[in-house]
């Protein structure tokens, strides 16, 4: 990385100067915390006592003999408190919120696990909390809706655009332009300008971190895949980033095609976007030929969005890690497939990176392992999955 | 020269002040746009904003957004905005600047963007989602094609003011209230601190946005400032009377020209 805040062109802080101010204190108290023993203290223990971490590293047979390739691991984010990798940045932003002294908390949300899991941390540390989801993922993921509200948040539903993702973090910059004084943005993925890409990426690191030396424990060496879903890309940016500099370990991303990405209903960024500067980040987008940003479409709410975080462009572009896509039918397969051979429901994200991982171990050998990175539980799916299949059920 | 620098000199030395005048490129169609141009200059505005309708517009309010949306709807593009703007260059030679979200700039493609610029008459830009520190993406080609990229500041802005106002050419823009642009009565801003800074750095013109929607706000403004920027409630008129919305238009862009002339 040359100048702060870029992996290679990307990142940047491109943000109204509105909110410049709060974006450089933002940055220069994140530098501090970020050094300070108290801090990281404070944090390791929340993750220990609150999150449930350590997650777990489970060794699937089942699944590896079923697919007769790499011995498979899944790394168990979906056993964390909240159900999903969110909590895992969100206890350090609130932390840094509250040392910044802020007292109300926005945040946007796709699937509803970073808005549940910012409502969860928001209750916990006494702050004021709303939350900006798209009315689309307010309608199909209403479970999660009644959860922050439980929480004590104020959930906005957005009307706007595709009424989706995107357009929830449009509202929540907007939110944020306009009381930026008392006012901490916690942005849900690596995402944004700088430092949000970064510092997400810090606090979500935890995961392939933990990854490295559980496996060394069971296994004595490094994985030689490790495969994980991408929208933002914040669960793949932390398992990515300790064994980046690991070359003998593949970087395996899982984007959205939804329909399939020779239609033009799909998140699949990498396979059909190109650079551009949005939300705050130059990055690879899917936009037309003017600059427009494309409406995007998955079934996975938390995929859904037209972009990918700089740091992921970046080790797309250096060739260092490799994105696939993956559909919705290749999905919801992954999601019945590990309900049924492992007995783990998947989050609809991360039954992405199961469908990849069970196209990618096959060819690998028996003496190599993989581990998917499984963010989430999909408890919050099954209705939907259901529906997809055709199934009525009542909620 | 610059348009823009030739307006403000011409008003200077009539003693008067800058009307900025925004509308929606494209809303109710690019003829009606053309007309409105047209229209706003001999209402009395000295500047004409048009603003390049975006998919995302995060630093507009609701008024701005909708009307990005129906511009979108009616299927407008920026090349076709450019085509228009060739056209008006016919008729007035009235400062044209663009008010556009970045990648409509980096998307469309940088070079090929300013060319454009330079070939139909557009005489600056204001990029509200780029930074002063970001401004290297579009400045060494707006240069090239003397092409102004005009600078924000706003009340939070505080001791950026001076570096952003050293280096901003043609009018600086400030925002008086936070937040995005829209229809309030009420100034969060403390007027008189924000702008005694900005008159202590800026050697250029200072235009206020305040979301102005009556004359009474434009004299209370004007003491503050260089010039005033109308934008949502010219909007509102052309999202209520659409094709037809010239003489409202014109009407309301004429009691702001009276009350900064009084």
């Amino acid at each position: 990385m040359g100048k702060i805040g870029r992996y290679g062109e990307f990142g940047g802080q491109y943000v109204p100067e509105t909110v410049m101010n709060a974006v450089h204190e933002l940055e220069a108290a994140y530098d501090r915390f970020r050094e300070d023993p108290e801090f990281q203290e404070e944090l390791l223990r929340y993750y220990q006592e609150y999150a449930g971490r350590p997650s777990m590293l489970y060794k699937a047979e089942k699944m590896s003999a079923d697919l007769g390739g790499a011995k498979i691991y899944i790394k168990r984010e979906d056993l964390n408190h909240t159900g999903s990798h969110k909590i895992n940045n969100v206890l350090g932003q609130i932390l840094l919120a509250k040392r910044m002294g802020k007292k109300r908390i926005i945040a946007e949300t796709g699937a509803g696990q970073h808005g549940v899991a910012t409502a969860t941390a928001a209750a916990l540390f006494g702050l004021q909390c709303e939350i900006y989801m798209g009315s689309e993922d307010v309608k199909r993921q209403s479970l999660n809706v009644y959860r922050m509200e439980l929480l004590g948040a104020k959930v906005h539903s957005v009307k706007n655009g595709t009424c989706t993702l995107k357009d929830a973090i449009n509202e929540a910059m907007r939110d944020w332009a306009a009381n930026v004084e008392n006012t901490f943005y916690l942005i849900g993925s690596v995402m944004g300008p700088h430092p949000y890409p970064r510092m997400v990426r810090d606090f979500q690191k935890i995961i392939g971190e933990e990854t490295k030396r559980q496996l060394r424990e069971k296994e004595g060496r490094l994985p030689d895949a490790v495969v994980a879903c991408v929208g933002g890309g914040s669960n793949a940016m932390g398992m990515f980033y300790d064994f980046i500099g690991d070359p003998s370990v593949r970087l395996l991303g899982a984007e959205a095609a939804g329909r399939g990405v020779d239609t033009d209903e799909t998140a699949a960024t990498v396979a059909k976007g190109r650079t551009g500067i949005f939300h705050g980040m130059k990055s690879i987008f899917l936009q037309d030929e003017e600059g427009q940003i494309a409406p995007v479409y998955s079934l996975s709410a938390g995929l859904d969005y037209p972009g990918i975080g700089p740091e992921h462009a970046q080790l797309h572009v250096s060739g260092r890690a490799e994105y696939y896509n993956i559909t919705d039918e290749e999905a919801v397969c992954a999601f019945e497939y590990l309900s049924r051979t492992e007995g783990i429901i998947p989050a609809i994200e991360s039954a992405h990176a199961v469908a990849l991982a069970c196209k990618i171990a096959p060819t690998m050998s028996a003496d190599q392992i993989m581990v998917i990175c499984l963010s989430g539980r999909g408890d919050k799916d099954v209705y939907q999955v259901a529906r997809y299949r055709g199934v009525q059920i009542s909620e | 020269m610059n348009r823009m620098d030739q307006t403000f000199e011409a008003l200077h030395k009539q003693g008067k002040k800058a009307l900025i005048a925004f509308i929606t490129a494209g809303d109710a169609g690019l003829e009606t746009t053309e007309r409105l141009v047209l229209q706003m200059e001999q209402s009395g505005a000295d500047i004409i904003e048009l603003g390049i309708p975006f998919s995302d517009p995060i630093a507009e309010g609701p008024v701005i957004q909708k009307a990005s949306v129906r511009a979108l709807q009616n299927g407008v593009k920026l090349t076709d905005i450019f085509a228009m703007v060739k056209r008006l260059r016919q008729k007035t030679q009235v400062p044209l600047v663009m008010m556009m979200y970045l990648n409509s700039i980096f998307g469309f493609g940088t070079e090929k963007f300013f060319t454009l610029c330079a070939d139909t008459g557009i005489d600056g830009v204001i990029v509200p989602d780029m930074p002063y520190e970001e401004r290297d993406e579009i400045q060494e080609a707006a240069d090239r094609y003397g092409v102004y990229s005009i600078s924000l500041v706003a009340p939070t802005s505080r001791e950026r003011v001076a570096m952003i106002a050293k280096e901003s050419k043609g009018f600086l823009y400030c925002v008086s209230s936070t937040g995005e642009t829209g229809m309030t009565k009420e100034d969060t801003a403390n007027f008189d601190g924000f702008f005694g800074m900005i008159k202590q750095y800026a050697n250029i013109p200072c235009a206020v946005g305040v979301g102005i929607s009556e004359p009474e706000q434009v004299s209370m403004m004007k003491e503050y400032c260089d010039g005033v920027i109308a934008d949502s409630a010219i909007v509102e008129l052309v999202e209520q009377y659409g094709k037809d919305s010239s003489r409202a238009v014109g009407s309301f862009v004429a009691s702001l020209r009276q009350a900064l002339d009084e």
